[in-house]
């Protein structure tokens, strides 16, 4: 039986925009493991955590209040899912404090009566990540897989904003092992205490403060590199654009050599399952995961 | 000075900490820091805050309205959510940077200079003007050209390489940049976000502290 689910794809995988190799890897995996995204009709960005400059709180809420209460009128029983750790975080906080605060509710309701819509607040928001975990399980996502990720050694990079403040049930601030766990579900081995698993890349501020972030980019890619990585995975498609696309301004400034594919968890998962390098969006990479399209091609 | 910013200190003379309570997003929380320090200890870019969190509330409470309202420091936070895990207060420390940011900004009294208050105005705009929807593409524009045409075009040269590389891995749309995607009922979602700023000026009129 198909699993449904009521889908916030946010700004970054609309098609053709930063994510949006995001988004097609993991619709790949919803195919084999029998899960069906519902796109939002007429969501709107969640204004992420860069937005507060010029929108104030209640605005900000009003943002992801809209969508949730799009998801309750188009959606009814399924589950609010979102696949970036920004709009999953900002859906989620804003859903939690409008159910705790009464007052503050009322006011997001007022503003979104100009829009005809209702926040009810009985949407439970949730992570991709925790659909595949809770609801399809480590056990069924081993089953499907194909073609096991031998040889292959991974730096699973949590990043910040998937892993606090609310996290993964059942995990730790301080080493979550889940992306470790599914690395393994897939056949290839983890990095062993990745020191870098949830250090913060800079996040938006990758774009108004680059050096600085490059920084904090370089010891997160030199830490997969001690630990022996192939490439690195990770489930956020900043912590993704970040870890890929500036390297080789990094070996510029430092001298480094980095040259190191990052991927999605589902890009990972899609290659495992047989899927071709296409259905894989192994061809949304900027630096090529050339081990990857080997297993793909076998 | 701007008017708003005029109106709140006569609203508020020597009242800092009333004023951050009824003007910024969980700003009651405040008086809870016991000054452990472990926030200070969180921030990613740590080095370049000119007074780390647990600093600022601090000089929340002795009413150093000035320095702390034109700090450079609230704009170099990551939103890493690091300090949040941590506070053994659990205060949202997080949502009031942001919130101090935001503050700031609105009264005219946020740093000229720094790229990030700019950036996150020109996100909101773009998100505000373009329906709903941010749009990379222009975002990254403004961006590089924020600083100037000279400065603009320079930048956009060192980062024409990874406009290549996200423009071949189908990644960027050049033509996002004439509409591109844009919510249906951007009216609606417009006139929703005008409401909500307007409920929450008036709040703020009426707080009693
Ligand atoms: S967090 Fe980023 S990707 Fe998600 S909706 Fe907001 S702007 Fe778009
Ligand atoms: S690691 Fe970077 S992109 Fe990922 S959640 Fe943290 S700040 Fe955001
Ligand atoms: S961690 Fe919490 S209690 Fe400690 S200084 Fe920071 S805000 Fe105050
Ligand atoms: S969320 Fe902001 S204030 Fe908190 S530790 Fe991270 S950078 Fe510092």
């Amino acid at each position: 039986m198909v699993k449904q689910y009521s889908f916030y794809p946010g700004c970054s995988s609309q098609k053709l925009a930063s994510s949006y190799n995001q988004l097609r890897s993991t619709q790949s995996i919803c195919e084999v493991l029998g899960i069906q995204l519902n796109e939002i009709p007429d969501w709107n960005c969640c204004s992420a955590s860069i937005g507060y400059a010029g929108g104030g709180e209640l605005p900000r809420l009003t943002l992801s209040a809209r969508n949730l209460a799009l998801s309750e009128k188009e959606h009814p029983g399924q589950d609010f899912i979102a696949t970036c750790a920004a709009c999953w975080l900002s859906s989620r906080e804003a859903n939690d404090r409008l159910n705790e605060n009464q007052q503050l509710k009322t006011e997001a309701n007022e503003a979104l009566k100009e829009a005809n819509l209702t926040f009810k607040g009985e949407k439970k928001v949730r992570h991709m990540v925790e659909v595949l975990i809770e609801d399809i399980g480590y056990e069924e996502m081993a089953k499907h897989v194909k073609k096991p990720l031998k040889g292959l050694k991974i730096a699973g990079y949590v990043g910040c904003q998937t892993n606090r403040p609310f996290g993964i049930a059942g995990e730790s601030f301080e080493n979550p092992v889940y992306l470790d766990k599914m690395i393994a579900t897939l056949g290839a081995e983890p990095v062993e205490n990745y020191d870098k698993k949830v250090s913060c890349c800079g996040g938006a501020l990758m774009f108004s403060e680059p050096e600085k972030s490059q920084a904090l980019v370089k010891d997160i890619i030199q830490a997969a590199y001690d630990g022996g990585a192939d490439m690195i995975v990770t489930p956020c498609p900043v912590c993704q654009m970040n870890t890929e696309v500036y390297q080789e301004h990094i070996n510029q400034k430092y001298g480094t050599k980095f040259n190191l594919p990052s991927v999605y968890y589902s890009t990972l998962m899609s290659v495992a399952y047989g899927k071709t390098a296409k259905e894989s969006a192994l061809d949304g990479q900027i630096i090529k995961a050339k081990k990857l399209e080997e297993i793909a091609a076998k | 000075m701007s008017q708003l910013n005029a109106t709140k200190v006569e609203k508020y003379r020597n009242h800092f900490l009333r004023e951050v309570e009824a003007n910024v997003e969980e700003g009651h929380w405040v008086k809870m820091c016991m000054q452990c320090g472990v926030c200070s200890g969180s921030c990613p870019l740590g080095p370049y805050w000119e007074h780390p969190p647990q600093e600022i509330f601090m000089m929340i409470r002795a009413g150093k309205r000035e320095e702390v309202l034109k700090s450079s420091s609230m704009w170099f936070c990551t939103s890493c959510y690091n300090c949040i895990a941590r506070c053994p207060r659990e205060l949202p420390i997080t949502h009031i940077m942001h919130g101090l940011a935001h503050y700031a900004k609105r009264l005219g009294l946020a740093p000229q200079n720094q790229a990030t208050p700019k950036f996150a105005q020109y996100f909101w705009d773009n998100l505000y003007n373009g329906g709903g929807r941010v749009n990379e593409l222009k975002l990254g524009l403004s961006l590089y050209f924020m600083n100037g045409l000279v400065e603009g075009i320079k930048t956009a040269l060192k980062m024409r390489k990874i406009g290549q590389g996200m423009y071949f891995s189908k990644r960027m749309n050049p033509f996002e940049i004439f509409g591109g995607h844009s919510c249906k009922d951007s009216q609606g979602l417009k006139a929703a976000l005008n409401k909500a700023r307007e409920i929450e000026e008036a709040k703020a009129a009426q707080f009693k502290g």
